[in-house]
């Protein structure tokens, strides 16, 4: 009895998180079904989340990796626009979409690699580092771009236009590809090496080392991940519109974060939990296009983000407090 | 008999402060070494050195009679040295499991964990070492345990890493004596397997009933090594202690 008593105690220090922000999804989709029954019945609602949800799940995940270490990083927001312009810049001038594709993800790592280099090595704050790299990398894009849009509609005659973002059966082929980086994800923070050492570091950083884990190594990949992330969200909403624009991912950033803590990880670091940030995700997504369902104006939605934010907060704080 | 480590000459300083100063030690085969000296001898930078953490500034670190470059704490634990860290170095949010393996996880090819036989081996060294709570199993978070609990798991990770030194960093500090026998018994158990043990201490007579040899570091420099056959009490021993400390 004890022992089962044991296991049920170490289940839920391991999900419960996670278990709080399905909670909270669940909720939210009891609200709209009973406000606006007959918008959450229509296809179309759920289409449009479907639509938004991959570009927020390519943003999210890798930050609960760089959250769970220790670390933030804002400038994601920017990163997502430099690889779409890497992207779109290089199918305009003829070069095969598959290998701008290519190269714009690892754009995204370079940069990912520089700003957790930078941070890590001179020891500054990832936030104020990051929210300067953030200001730093949309003022290259808006010089480099002089502020003006490209738009790219020879990338649906490629190939890897309706594999990435094609149609399949009246859904888009993202949220397929999204599903494969969330299933990769898990597995990757809970059962590998990467996962396991990125929780060791951000849970006390000087055990880690002591242990022989090299701890700048293990956030500088934390940060590039994070950058890959961003390239991947950016091109491919690149491609879905056809167009880059000089202004991209600025709006995802509060929406990314407030999705990572929203889905039960942490801020200080040493857990995280990807399936709690999937449903962070649609907390997030249902959020912006429901309000609108239910026929509220869209001046509510900020309202209501930011009023979910607190109360996850509070709601994840009855889970425990950081154990030292 | 074969020096499992041996530091030559090493000297660490940090920014103007010369924590160690040209300090020699080696610990050879299935000997207990304790290492006795005041606050701020040096006794943590020298452990640290040791093991990888800090690397020397000045001087030679040599294993089974081979030097070393560029030493690393993964270096260390490859060349089959386990540190039980004074403060324990767990990630207390983590599994006991999660910290039994930690930088050293048991691992299929492409870097994914083999997550049942670490359950199972880390299961095993828990009944071994003799965690008391029914409710405790290797998946209970180590932040629920108490010190001597934690220490447990750190002596774990030693035991199955079938370490050929195990350093001991104060590890009777903050313990139960029924505890600190368990210590005991451990570093008796390795000495009796042909391993060493590095004991440092506080607590003279912790040290002078468990160690073969003593080593004596005051200011950063080794001042004294002494045989136990040297010295017959543990009296004896803090008296030559305290006059080479004050001689110096």
């Amino acid at each position: 009895m004890s022992n089962n008593n044991s296991y049920l105690i170490n289940y839920f220090h391991r999900n419960g998180r996670a278990l709080g922000s399905i909670g909270y999804f669940v909720i939210l989709m009891v609200i709209f079904l009973i406000g606006a029954p007959e918008a959450w019945i229509r296809p179309n609602l759920h289409q449009s989340v479907f639509v938004m949800m991959p570009t927020l799940i390519f943003l999210t995940i890798p930050l609960v990796f760089l959250v769970a270490s220790g670390e933030i990083d804002l400038s994601f927001a920017s990163t997502y626009a430099v690889a779409a312009y890497v992207f779109a810049l290089l199918v305009k001038n003829g070069v095969d979409p598959a290998i701008c594709l290519v190269l714009g993800i690892f754009t995204g790592a370079a940069i990912g690699a520089l700003v957790g280099t930078l941070i890590v090595v001179f020891r500054l704050s990832s936030l104020v580092a990051s929210l300067g790299v953030l200001f730093l990398l949309r003022g290259v894009i808006l010089l480099l771009s002089n502020s003006r849009s490209i738009t790219i509609m020879e990338v649906e005659n490629h190939w890897i236009y309706p594999l990435l973002v094609g149609n399949f059966y009246g859904f888009p082929m993202q949220i397929f590809w999204a599903a494969i980086f969330v299933i990769f994800c898990y597995y990757f923070f809970n059962k590998h090496v990467f996962g396991i050492h990125i929780q060791h570091v951000g849970d006390n950083s000087v055990s880690a080392e002591q242990m022989g884990i090299n701890v700048n190594a293990v956030k500088i990949k934390a940060f590039m991940f994070v950058g890959i992330g961003s390239a991947i969200g950016g091109i491919f909403t690149t491609m879905i519109t056809y167009t880059f624009f000089p202004t991209q991912g600025f709006g995802y950033l509060l929406l990314a974060l407030a999705a990572v803590f929203v889905g039960g990880t942490p801020y200080w670091g040493g857990l995280g939990t990807i399936i709690g940030a999937v449903f962070g995700v649609g907390i997030i997504a249902y959020m912006e296009i429901g309000i609108i369902a239910i026929g509220w104006s869209g001046e509510w939605r900020q309202f209501f983000n930011g009023l979910i934010i607190l109360l996850a907060l509070l709601g994840h704080r009855l889970h425990g407090e950081r154990v030292r | 008999m074969e020096n499992i480590i041996e530091l030559d000459n090493v000297t660490k300083r940090f920014g103007g402060i010369t924590a160690l100063n040209k300090a020699s030690l080696k610990v050879t085969r299935g000997e207990v070494v304790g290492l006795i000296g005041d606050n701020g001898a040096g006794k943590s930078t020298l452990i640290k050195t040791l093991v990888g953490v800090y690397s020397p500034d000045e001087g030679d670190i040599l294993i089974r009679g081979k030097k070393v470059n560029a030493w690393n704490a993964l270096k260390a634990r490859e060349s089959g040295i386990e540190t039980v860290f004074q403060d324990r170095a767990l990630t207390p949010q983590q599994s006991i499991v999660k910290n039994i393996f930690m930088g050293k996880e048991l691992r299929y090819p492409f870097g994914f964990i083999k997550e049942k036989e670490q359950i199972f081996e880390a299961n095993r060294l828990i009944r071994e070492i003799g965690f008391t709570s029914k409710l405790i199993n290797a998946e209970s978070p180590v932040g629920n345990l108490s010190g001597g609990e934690r220490q447990g798991v750190a002596i774990a990770r030693a035991i199955y890493n079938k370490a050929e030194l195990i350093v001991l960093d104060e590890p009777t500090n903050n313990l139960s004596l029924n505890e600190t026998q368990k210590v005991f018994d451990f570093v008796l158990n390795v000495k009796k397997s042909n391993r060493s043990v590095l004991f440092i201490g506080h607590n003279i007579y912790h040290v002078y009933d468990i160690s073969d040899r003593f080593v004596i570091l005051d200011r950063g420099e080794v001042v004294h090594q002494l045989n136990k056959n040297d010295i017959s009490t543990p009296e004896e021993l803090m008296k030559i202690m305290r006059d080479t400390i004050g001689a110096h």
